[in-house]
């Protein structure tokens, strides 16, 4: 029992950093109905970031954490401006498609040895690990520390989504994005919002990813994304909760798989929990039918 | 002319001859029938390792052998089709794409954990042992084959079918098609032509490991159906042998330092094809054996 | 009766779109079926080609229940359809859009096809000039090579009307095919329809707004508004029944409580 309470705990500490991944896979898809593949790249380039900065520039870890959002917000803004605008109105898939360029882009860019490099590289412990024990369980600082982040996060987002006119705004684009328009709402700088929104979260996942498994690499981000857009998928695409939700259920799915069946599964599990979702009720969890008028 | 026929260059053309089936078969797949398979190269590894398997256990050195075993290879690649096709097949293109993604990661992980009940696959150290049957013979009658079989496929009712299925499912159904069957036929042999390439690719290089089937392999079948021009057979043809010979052009152009610079250009190239010229490079214009000919 | 349709109900979340709703052909009808944007119209039609379920009621075929059944075997049966906001295929040529519509009743499998046998080429030259027949009825046979995408919208609807007769119906249900059109065109399309009602023997359903076209060619007009039919009738009665005057004009009644 105590060993299922620890993996609850572990399940946590990944399925939280999931969660910031998650939220723009779903955010993004919202506003623009896009899956955009190069979402778990950005997370790594905030790592990456997270890296430097604690390393190269010692800076103070709320510092880090600011650059890395602020770095891959801005990531996210070009990107969208550069790749993914010019294609609005053309079929979904060339937009799909040339996310998936931008992923690999991404991915290949970073790894020249003028850029990032191609190798495996430490990342930096910025404090001591300390563990508590509460009861049976074992509770370390790196955890409280993501999942004080994670939390934070969460509410600064539910504020900006529920109270301010940035996230009303983003919500009417999300419903149809041709009425929202003719409301006079930017559109443009709306879905450019919410990809830094989106981004800005995952960098902050990426630098807590680099505390929790201190190996960076510049192909970090694929699986992660991967299994965040699953998470996504699972809680119902679109949806923000959901987008929690998911991540939660997953990261308990492949901490469970990998303690009581085998590591190798681990990715696997992940997949096979899309699959299911997606034949038993692929608007998810929380997702909600759309009936196409036809 | 001696440096181009040397064996090396050999090799690389049969290489594109089989990317070549493996695109004709995708292009069937999301060009024709406009389905998003994100999974193709897990087919490609199915039919890969079903192939060498029987090969090696039973085949020996015949060439007769060869030619059964690659065809099952196919065959498997089908069957698993049609067993995945049938939940699937009903989820819209989105979903669709997500859904054969998992499905070739679920695949590869089958692949590195293969060793577990079939001890001569190797898994995730590889699979050693298989005869290298691939001769440009093989390579090219396939490609030939696999080509008039999608022509003819294609310029026919079924071709038809699957176009109107692509364009407008819910109007092809009330005309009469039967959307769901069509579907997972399209689905089905296009997977067997990623099944034949992919027995006809164990064969090549005689050496198969799992990272040979992950989804980057997959990414890179389907940027060659699409530059080729989606639902254009010359394309695909001519995409699938530029991509394999600019990228090992690119091997002996760029300077060594910035050898893996190429891997950098393919996505930048796929980017600006897509802002650029989306319908890919021939568009809908077919070369003149591929066209439908004297039958209109 | 040709088609019947009992007691049909038709939800979407919240909204009734079709709300018990009988209706019925008798074979060789000209029937119309009118009233406001949002009357459940088109859902009708949608249920009775099969791409919705309905949630009640009953819709009939010749006798034979076809309530919930895939729209291929509908079609199939012998009901075809042109569509509100035209659904043809754009990226086939004209002709192989009407040839498409051929394919449930293709008589060659597969493997015909692949080894372009005798039979196969048989078939598709009878489709050829099937279609080469069609296509002339409708003026569209020099385009024939041409994308049915890069048509002109008239040319686009009567396409679709083409298409929907190749798959030989007996039963013909139009969606608005005189949206857009202007009065000349309108005047050339009530003479397709009444030649192809004749010429091929169809029962016809014909949702419409342009009343000039419904009231000329239709023997027989239902009148539907919030799901329901509010008036049957003679195109004469039609136009004078006070409840049909509301439906469509409601506006100035209350423009009249307002002065």
């Amino acid at each position: 029992m105590d060993y299922f309470l620890q993996q609850t705990i572990n399940g946590l500490q990944i399925g939280f950093v999931y969660a910031l991944i998650a939220l723009g896979y779903t955010m993004v898809y919202g506003v623009v109905r896009l899956i955009n593949f190069a979402h778990g790249d950005v997370f790594m380039v905030g790592a990456f970031i997270g890296l430097y900065a604690i390393d190269r520039g010692r800076l103070p870890l709320p510092v880090v954490f600011a650059a890395a959002i602020v770095g891959c917000a801005l990531l996210a803004v070009v990107i969208e401006r550069v790749a993914y605008r010019p294609l609005r109105d053309a079929p979904k898939i060339a937009v799909l498609i040339t996310a998936i360029g931008v992923s690999f882009f991404l991915e290949y860019f970073t790894s020249l040895n003028q850029v990032f490099g191609p190798n495996y590289y430490s990342f930096p412990r910025p404090f001591e690990v300390v563990s508590w024990e509460i009861g049976e369980v074992t509770v370390t600082n790196i955890q409280a520390i993501i999942f004080a982040v994670t939390l934070s996060c969460l509410v600064a987002l539910q504020y900006v989504v529920y109270r301010t006119k940035a996230g009303k705004a983003m919500r009417a684009v999300s419903h149809d994005h041709v009425a929202a328009g003719l409301m006079g709402v930017n559109v443009n700088l709306v879905i450019t919002f919410t990809f830094g929104l989106g981004a800005a979260l995952a960098g902050a996942g990426g630098v807590l990813y680099g505390i929790a498994y201190p190996q960076v690499n510049t192909f970090m981000g694929f699986v992660p994304g991967l299994k965040a857009f699953t998470a996504a998928v699972l809680g119902g695409i679109g949806s923000i909760p959901g987008a929690v939700l998911g991540a939660l259920i997953m990261g308990q799915a492949e901490t469970m798989t990998s303690a009581y069946l085998s590591s190798t599964y681990r990715d696997g599990i992940a997949f096979l929990i899309l699959i299911l979702v997606l034949l038993w009720r692929p608007t998810g969890i929380m997702g909600s039918p759309r009936a196409d008028k036809v | 002319m001696d440096a181009l026929l040397n064996p090396y260059w050999i090799q690389i053309f049969e290489l594109a001859c089989v990317f070549a089936v493996s695109a004709l078969g995708l292009n069937i797949i999301y060009g024709y029938t406009g389905l998003f398979s994100l999974g193709h190269a897990a087919f490609y590894g199915i039919g890969a390792y079903t192939a060498a398997f029987l090969m090696k256990s039973y085949g020996g050195d015949s060439q007769a052998a060869f030619l059964a075993a690659v065809l099952c290879g196919g065959a498997a690649a089908a069957a698993v089709a049609a067993l995945i096709g049938l939940p699937t097949m009903r989820l819209t293109s989105d979903y669709l794409g997500i859904a054969t993604l998992g499905f070739g990661v679920i695949m590869k992980v089958v692949f590195d954990n293969a060793d577990a009940f079939l001890p001569e696959l190797g898994g995730a150290r590889g699979m050693t042992g298989i005869s290298r049957m691939t001769s440009l013979p093989w390579a090219l009658g396939f490609l030939v084959l696999s080509t008039l079989v999608v022509r003819n496929l294609v310029h026919s009712s079924y071709g038809r079918a699957l176009t109107a299925i692509r364009e407008d499912e819910t109007a092809a159904g009330t005309m009469g098609i039967d959307v769901f069957r069509c579907k997972l036929a399209g689905f089905t042999v296009g997977c067997a032509f990623a099944g034949i390439a992919g027995g006809l690719y164990a064969h090549l290089y005689a050496f198969l490991h799992p990272s040979n089937f992950d989804f980057i392999k997959s990414v890179d079948v389907l940027m060659i159906v699409v530059i080729g021009g989606l639902g254009n057979m010359s394309g695909t043809l001519a995409a699938a042998f530029g991509w394999v010979f600019l990228l090992e052009g690119m091997r002996f152009l760029l300077p060594p330092d910035y050898v893996e610079l190429r891997w950098v250009v393919i996505p930048v190239l796929l980017v600006a094809t897509m802002l650029l010229r989306p319908q890919g490079l021939l568009g809908r214009r077919e070369l003149p054996f591929l066209r439908g000919g004297g039958l209109q | 009766m040709i088609l019947e349709v009992k007691g049909l109900s038709k939800r979407f979340g919240g909204i009734r779109a079709v709300d018990g709703l009988d209706l019925s052909l008798a074979s060789g009808e000209l029937v119309g079926l009118i009233g406001p944007n949002g009357s459940g119209k088109t859902t009708v039609f949608n249920v009775i080609t099969g791409i919705y379920a309905p949630d009640a009621g009953a819709v009939a075929f010749d006798g034979a229940p076809i309530g919930g059944l895939a729209p291929h075997r509908i079609n199939r049966m012998g009901i075809a359809r042109t569509f509100q906001n035209i659904r043809i295929f754009k990226n086939l040529s004209v002709m192989d859009n009407v040839k498409v519509a051929r394919h449930g009743l293709a008589r060659y499998g597969p493997v015909a096809a692949l080894c372009r046998t005798g039979r196969f080429r048989a078939a598709e030259r009878e489709m050829a000039e099937e279609g080469e027949g069609l296509l002339g009825i409708f003026s569209l046979r020099d385009r024939r090579d041409e994308l049915a995408g890069i048509l002109p919208y008239g040319d686009q609807r009567r396409l679709e009307i083409a298409r929907a007769l190749a798959s030989k119906p007996r039963v013909l249900l139009l969606d608005e095919p005189a949206a857009g059109m202007n009065p000349s065109e309108v005047g050339r399309l009530k003479d397709l329809i009444l030649g192809i009602r004749d010429r091929f023997r169809l029962t016809i359903l014909l949702i419409e707004h342009q009343m000039s076209l419904v009231m000329e060619i239709c023997e027989r007009i239902a009148v539907m508004d919030f799901g329901q039919v509010i008036a049957r009738g003679r195109p004469d009665e039609i136009r004078e029944d006070p409840r049909v005057i509301e439906a469509y004009l409601g506006a100035e009644t209350i423009a009249e409580d307002i002065e």
